[in-house]
């Protein structure tokens, strides 16, 4: 058995606990940390009928829109044509984060940073522009930058030079579940070879060819009232809309955190990853989630009981729904455990989701508040959750549980601590 | 006869690629490698692309490498008027 305290060549802990240090935050409801933890908090949502299009032609007519963005005032110009919206919103917030954890990578040693960034609806606004020029007016007026802006690792690559973090990076695209996969990434990465790793996501997937494409998944509300089209858990649940944005964290090692004086959020202390069973034509499809959850608090080591929140995963669909809250159930008993999804108030933010998650749940161990469901009136049957509706609540929060599940099977959870 | 100029290298560098931090597309950049303004070899790319289709002149992807400096862009691009037909 190994001795679980031998430092690694580089110096570091197999085991050491690994902190989160800074957040950034681009929220449909919010754009900055603290913009967005006060509306969340008033139960102010993001959703709202679509405005960038005409969304008569679409069956999903509400999204979660960043509101008052303008990518100038974080981006250098010479990015901005050269990436889509979405990695817009990434640099932005990684900015944030980086001057949340009072940061200044050029003091660092380049091959020690890291960037692992999770990414599910890629460049898909920049590329159907330059889709469109090809079929109008011919190959030759194809952008350049269509080879850089549009795929998956955009916003890991554009941080990584921007930053000259030159150490291990990398994306993980599993759709939702991936702001939570990365954390995991980052984790094992400082236990290894990192100093500092930037770690979360964003997403953009508001083009036409994006709401189109997400269509076809068969779980999008064609509800048009923005209060009344996304109700996870609830008897009248039809559904989710998506949204845009999401959050970037820097992780650290504890020890080196606290060196340089830095105030950790909290600590990412266990993680779980499973997937689903193929479903079987005719038969209800199966749910791996709680063999995710458990590894989760093993990892962790800590008990059910000792669970202060989960943050749902809240796909919004009632056979998800249902399957997700007999998960809950079977781990901590029924109504065992405060359980919320302000994700009602931005929408699924696919590639920014979980790591949006994950910044609110920290947040929620600073403050001590559990910030609520919107919109959720009553609770569908077979939902036997303690879900937090409609106001914040004030509690002791030490221990958060983050759940996300990303479209195919992917089913991952997170354990954050105080620290 | 000159028919591009700098002051073009700068238009379209700035309409393609964007702009450095400050005012540094505007000094005397003539004989600064594009590199040092921060214009990489996609940008250039970029900019020889928006040459081609508001010039008429075909400029192939390796004369790329002749333009280092925004003048050796210039006098690529004037050889080509002189030289060569329009589209």
């Amino acid at each position: 058995m190994n001795d679980r305290k031998t430092a690694t060549r580089s110096g570091r802990a197999p085991d050491e606990r690994v902190v989160v240090t800074g957040i950034g935050v681009t929220a449909p409801n919010g754009v900055g940390t603290e913009a967005y933890w006060a509306a969340t908090l008033n139960g102010k949502s993001g959703l709202a009928r679509i405005t960038h299009l005409d969304p008569e032609r679409y069956p999903t007519r509400v999204a979660g829109v960043v509101q008052e963005f303008d990518a100038a005032e974080y981006v250098p110009s010479r990015l901005i044509v050269q990436t889509d919206h979405w990695t817009h919103l990434g640099l932005a917030a990684t900015a944030m984060a980086l001057d949340d954890a009072g940061v200044d990578p050029a003091e660092l040693p380049e091959y020690e940073m890291a960037v692992v960034t999770a990414s599910s609806s890629g460049g898909n606004e920049f590329g159907q522009r330059e889709i469109e020029k090809l079929w109008s007016k011919g190959p030759e007026y194809v952008g350049v930058y269509q080879s850089i802006a549009w795929f998956y690792a955009a916003t890991t690559g554009q941080v990584s030079i921007r930053y000259g973090m030159r150490g291990p990076c990398g994306v993980i695209c599993t759709e939702q579940a991936g702001g939570l996969d990365v954390a995991a990434q980052a984790r094992r990465l400082l236990r290894r070879e990192a100093r500092l790793v930037v770690t979360g996501g964003t997403d953009a997937s508001r083009s036409p060819y994006a709401l189109t494409a997400q269509f076809t998944s068969g779980m999008l509300s064609t509800r048009d009232d923005p209060v009344r089209a996304y109700l996870p858990f609830d008897v009248d649940a039809c559904g989710h809309v998506p949204g845009e944005g999401g959050a970037m964290l820097i992780a650290e090692g504890e020890s080196a955190a606290r060196r340089r004086g830095a105030v950790p959020y909290g600590v990412i202390a266990g993680y779980g990853a499973s997937f689903d069973p193929r479903p079987e034509p005719g038969r209800p499809a199966r749910s791996n989630l709680v063999r995710a959850i458990r590894l989760a608090l093993d990892d962790a080591r800590i008990r059910p009981d000792q669970v202060d929140v989960v943050f749902a995963d809240a796909v919004g669909v009632p056979e998800r729904d249902l399957a997700e809250a007999a998960a809950i159930g079977e781990v901590f008993g029924p109504r065992a455990v405060p359980v919320t999804a302000p994700k009602t108030m931005t929408g699924r933010l696919y590639g920014g989701g979980a790591a949006l998650d994950l910044a609110t749940a920290l947040l929620a161990i600073r403050d001590g508040v559990i910030p609520p469901t919107v919109g959720v009136t009553s609770p569908a049957p077979g939902c036997d959750l303690d879900l937090v509706l409609g106001t914040a609540r004030e509690t002791p929060v030490r221990t958060a549980l983050v759940l996300a599940r990303g479209y195919g099977g992917f089913n991952s959870a997170l354990v954050v601590t105080a620290p | 006869m000159t028919m591009f100029t700098l002051d073009d290298v700068r238009r379209i560098l700035r309409r393609c690629a964007g702009a450095p931090e400050g005012d540094a597309l505007d000094g005397d950049i003539a004989d600064v490698p594009f590199a040092e303004l921060g214009y990489d070899s996609l940008a250039l790319l970029e900019m020889a692309a928006h040459v081609q289709q508001e010039f008429g002149i075909r400029i192939p992807d390796d004369a790329i490498e002749e333009m280092t400096t925004p003048r050796a862009a210039v006098e690529y691009v004037n050889r080509r008027f002189a030289g060569e037909p329009s589209r």
